[in-house]
């Protein structure tokens, strides 16, 4: 009987990898594009690439998705992509006049060696008598090299580093939250409001991803940073990469306190009570005002059902997955619901993921830590010490079926389930959130398994 | 009180423009032939629908549900395609597996011919395929591995056949993909015994047994009297697709996908073939039919006709009480191959619809000609189109439902327009005649839906 599961052994160093955990580079890329006011992603390679990330972010975001490509043939392999690139630059400037054009590379125009910033200078060559340039941010994602969370960040900088840089200074702040959902990037602007602070996020997808409803047709969809916000970076009083596991070369807040001497900070995700203390803390230090009262209160409201619901999580068995940073936040809060986390695996390897998940991790119950796992390693991890509930994006459905094990979603992708981009993670809000899920999750399972069907549980 | 329904939008004027490049695949039908410019590679930057060469092999021979699907390449092509269709299997559940060799810088710098060996032999002895299938993807058309050579050498050690499937995603498009599969799968065509096999047997080819649509097909023809040696590819097995040869007939659906086999397993072992369509009461009874006129069997057609007259009885007073609500609501098509396009004209006409916008992927241009044929004047016929036009047309053409797939589903809802996927992630069975009722169901929801009464591309129809 040949059958979809897996070979049982977890000390096995695999060739192969059985159903990945991670995406590639240039999914990152366009996701991070998507959040710039008029830009279209441009994928120089193959058409299916755009294809295939189009769909998959579809099944998560549900919205008009248009990732251009420059379509090579056989002979831009052999010859060279200029042709299919200028001709495909030009075609997305005449049908969609974008602002800006975001320029990642694929394996194929990686591997022929293309010089993507030779072609550029053609371009603007070609187009400078042209009004309404738009600007052209490139970033290379190469899709052998890291994952969809590693060209998410690289185009973040890449955004960041096109702005000319003489501003003056100005009021605004740089925030850099990573790959968030757009509930919680609506939920960051208003928290930095709250604070009296003037937010630039990069990105921002939270209408361009999921926006109203249409009466006419938008080549693309209203919302996102524009650039002028982006060009007042170089002169913010202040910015924060959410991040612990990027390194900071690849960190665009990193980056505007090393180019342009910005207040530059790197935070926790603020995913727990913790994290969003330091935020907190920080937000109040930056902006010289104490916690608004409508924190406080959250934060109370979280506390309070935390303790009304402790004991439903106390030593609750969870296995965590996902890309690094968001797999740690989700073992972080797991940890400070009182919950026993077995496993924290991160799909994309992170550097040093190890030591840096030990530090954030209380030190007395550390979990199983797995770096660049497949679901093949997760499932075989799972499986050999099993845990109560998982936690992590839908690509974990598969295992979780198999081993009859609840699954509760959060981050992305979310592809059988109604709803995703609309989860909130952060603040105290988003544990709120998170902690009634998870609590509900193992209630649900407890009455669908119980023989006598509590009313009360 | 009655509120009064104004019909909705007929002015829009869409801003977007035609692109030069795509002018001669964008065609309005007035009775006469269409000369549309098609069967061309993608235009760069249009922001064509269609995937790539990898896509089109791996979507054909996915469902074959025994073997071992690996892909030859870095992790995105096989991210992308984990579980991608819902072909259903009576059996074991492979397929549903995703491979990958995971290459790396190291590998595309050193080559990945010896990763691909040790992946193929470590996955063999894990999970006992009958046969594995190896996708080249982009990149091993470049780092110039040899993978046929990897292949023969696995296929030695482990006795099992190991096919190499040349999917490099530029070398085509999406139809070259179908034709590589079919390459692949005529090398295992021919190496079972046919002994037993009834002289009143077919080939399924070019159903893929999404939300189980095969398995009624399978049973149509069992009813008529009819044997099915193999199902290509949906709900496939290794063993019966190395004896399909022993079959008398090759029924095909699908334009592009499996005509490649068919004529291979014509030329090779004399195998006739028949092109079908198992959607809608037309097209669904001259499958049926047509195979009965094949075997010359006048009791098979007596079979056919009684189990057509029980079946569509069964559906046709369900189906004339949606047509009263559907009655002249205007329908955009755009499919993969176009062939399924006519059946969905015809249906929706059955249902009192009217398509007014209809395209393709992969169409050529005898395909087109059909189309124009089939549809009334003013319809717009697109090859190869893009979210732009399809937004274009949908409000010019005032469309009141899509019927598409996962890609051109936000578009339709973005505008307030019902939709209906009929493409590889559909959980119903639209095929056969309990299909369209089905198909006729899903439609009859989304048109009918109240939602639209509060979109704003429909704000005046609530006056």
């Amino acid at each position: 009987m040949i059958a979809a599961k897996m070979p049982p052994g977890i000390s096995r160093n695999y060739a192969s990898s059985c159903n990945a955990c991670r995406q590639c580079t240039p999914l990152g890329a366009c996701l991070a594009f998507k959040g710039v006011e008029g830009a279209v992603p441009f994928l120089h390679g193959s058409q299916g690439c755009a294809t295939y990330i189009r769909r998959y972010l579809i099944s998560h975001f549900r919205e008009p998705m248009d990732i251009a490509s420059s379509s090579f043939s056989e002979e831009a392999a052999i010859f060279g992509g200029e042709r299919n690139f200028l001709l495909g630059i030009e075609n997305v400037m005449r049908q969609y006049r974008p602002r800006v054009i975001g320029i990642a590379t694929t394996c194929l125009s990686e591997t022929i060696g293309d010089d993507v910033p030779g072609f550029l200078r053609l371009l603007h060559e070609r187009v400078k008598d042209q009004k309404d340039v738009p600007r052209f941010v490139h970033v290379s994602t190469p899709s052998y090299t890291g994952s969809h969370i590693d060209g998410f960040h690289e185009t973040v900088r890449a955004l960041v580093a096109s702005a000319p840089g003489s501003v003056s200074l100005n009021d605004r702040v740089g925030v850099f939250p990573g790959m968030v959902s757009p509930e919680d990037l609506r939920f960051l602007r208003d928290v930095f409001g709250d604070f009296g602070l003037n937010p630039v996020l990069v990105p921002d997808y939270s209408d361009t991803l999921d926006g109203p409803a249409w009466e006419n047709y938008h080549e693309m969809a209203p919302g996102g940073t524009t650039l002028g916000e982006i060009d007042q970076l170089p002169g913010a009083m202040a910015a924060v990469d959410f991040t612990r596991c990027v390194p900071a070369k690849h960190l665009a807040g990193a980056h505007l306190h090393q180019a342009h001497g910005v207040f530059s900070s790197r935070l926790a995700p603020p995913v727990g009570i913790a994290a969003t203390d330091a935020w907190m803390k920080w937000m109040g230090d930056v902006s010289g005002r104490d916690l608004p009262d409508r924190h406080t209160r959250e934060r109370g409201r979280l506390v309070d059902a935390l303790v009304d619901g402790h004991k439903y999580l106390s030593g609750v068995r969870v296995a965590v997955y996902g890309e690094p940073d968001f797999a740690l936040s989700l073992a972080v809060i797991c940890s400070e619901f009182g919950m026993k986390v077995t496993l924290l695996a991160a799909g994309g390897a992170a550097a040093d993921f190890p030591a840096v998940a030990q530090e954030a991790l209380p030190s007395r119950d550390l979990p199983r830590i797995l770096n660049g796992a497949d679901f093949r390693d997760i499932e075989n991890a799972v499986e050999a010490n099993p845990p109560d509930l998982l936690l992590g994006h839908s690509k974990g459905y598969a295992m979780a079926r198999r081993l009859g094990i609840p699954l509760v979603r959060a981050g992305f992708p979310i592809h059988d389930r109604f709803g995703g981009q609309r989860m909130l993670h952060l603040g105290y809000a988003g544990a709120q959130r998170l902690l009634d899920l998870l609590i509900n999750t193992l209630l649900d399972h407890r009455q669908t398994e119980s023989p006598v069907g509590w009313s009360y549980l | 009180m009655e509120t009064p329904v104004m019909k909705t939008r007929p002015d829009t004027d869409s801003r977007i423009a035609l692109l030069e490049g795509r002018r001669g695949q964008v065609r309005e039908t007035d009775g006469s032939p269409v000369d549309m410019a098609c069967g061309k590679a993608s235009l760069a930057g249009a922001v064509s629908q269609r995937a790539c060469v990898f896509c089109g092999s791996r979507v054909v021979l996915y469902p074959i549900v025994d073997a071992l699907h690996i892909v030859h390449g870095p992790i995105g092509c096989a991210a992308y395609t984990w579980d991608i269709r819902g072909s259903l299997s009576s059996g074991p559940e492979l397929h549903r597996l995703s491979f990958s060799t995971d290459l790396r810088e190291k590998d595309v710098i050193y080559g990945g011919e010896k990763k691909l060996h040790a992946a193929l032999c470590e996955l063999i002895d894990d999970h006992a395929p009958k046969a594995a299938f190896v996708y080249s993807t982009c990149i091993v058309g470049l780092i110039g591995d040899d993978v046929e050579a990897v292949c023969r050498s696995v296929t030695k050690l482990k006795g099992i056949p190991v096919l190499p499937v040349h999917s490099e995603g530029f070398k085509g498009t999406k139809k070259d993909g179908y034709a590589a599969a079919c390459a692949a799968m005529m090398k295992l065509v021919g190496t079972g015994d046919t002994a037993g096999i009834s002289k009143h047997s077919i080939n399924i080819l070019g159903d893929f047994n999404l939300a189980g649509e095969i398995w009624i097909i399978r049973e149509y023809y069992r009813r008529m009297g009819v044997d099915v040696v193999a199902t290509v590819t949906g709900d496939g097995r290794v063993d019966d697709i190395k004896r399909c040869h022993g079959a008398a007939l090759n029924v095909v659906q699908c334009s592009g996908s499996m005509i490649h086999l068919a004529r291979s397993m014509k030329e090779k072992y004399g195998t006739p073939f028949l092109r079908v369509s198992y959607f809608g009461i037309e097209d669904m009874s001259r499958a049926l039919y047509d195979v009965a006129d094949h075997f010359e069997s006048a009791e098979m057609r007596a079979a056919a006709g009684e189990l057509i007259r029980e079946e569509v009885s069964e559906i046709l007073p369900q189906l004339t009480a949606m047509r009263g609500d559907l009655n002249g609501k205007r329908v955009a098509v755009y499919t993969g191959g176009a062939f399924k396009a006519f059946s969905l004209v015809r249906c929706l006409r059955m249902l009192g619809m009217k398509t007014v916008v209809a395209g393709s992927q992969t169409g050529n241009k005898d395909d087109y000609n059909e189309l124009a044929e089939l549809c009334d004047p003013g319809t717009v016929l697109l090859d190869d189109t893009n979210p732009l036009e399809l937004a274009k047309y949908i409000q010019e053409k005032d469309v009141d439902l899509f019927i598409g797939g996962v890609k051109e589903r936000p578009i339709a809802y973005k505008l307030g327009v019902a939709f209906c996927d009929h493409n590889h992630e559909r959980k119903i069975a639209l095929a056969g005649f309990v299909g369209l009722l089905n198909f006729a169901k899903e439609v009859h929801a989304s048109v009918m839906s109240p939602v639209w009464n509060f979109v704003p591309r429909k704000r005046e129809a609530r006056i």
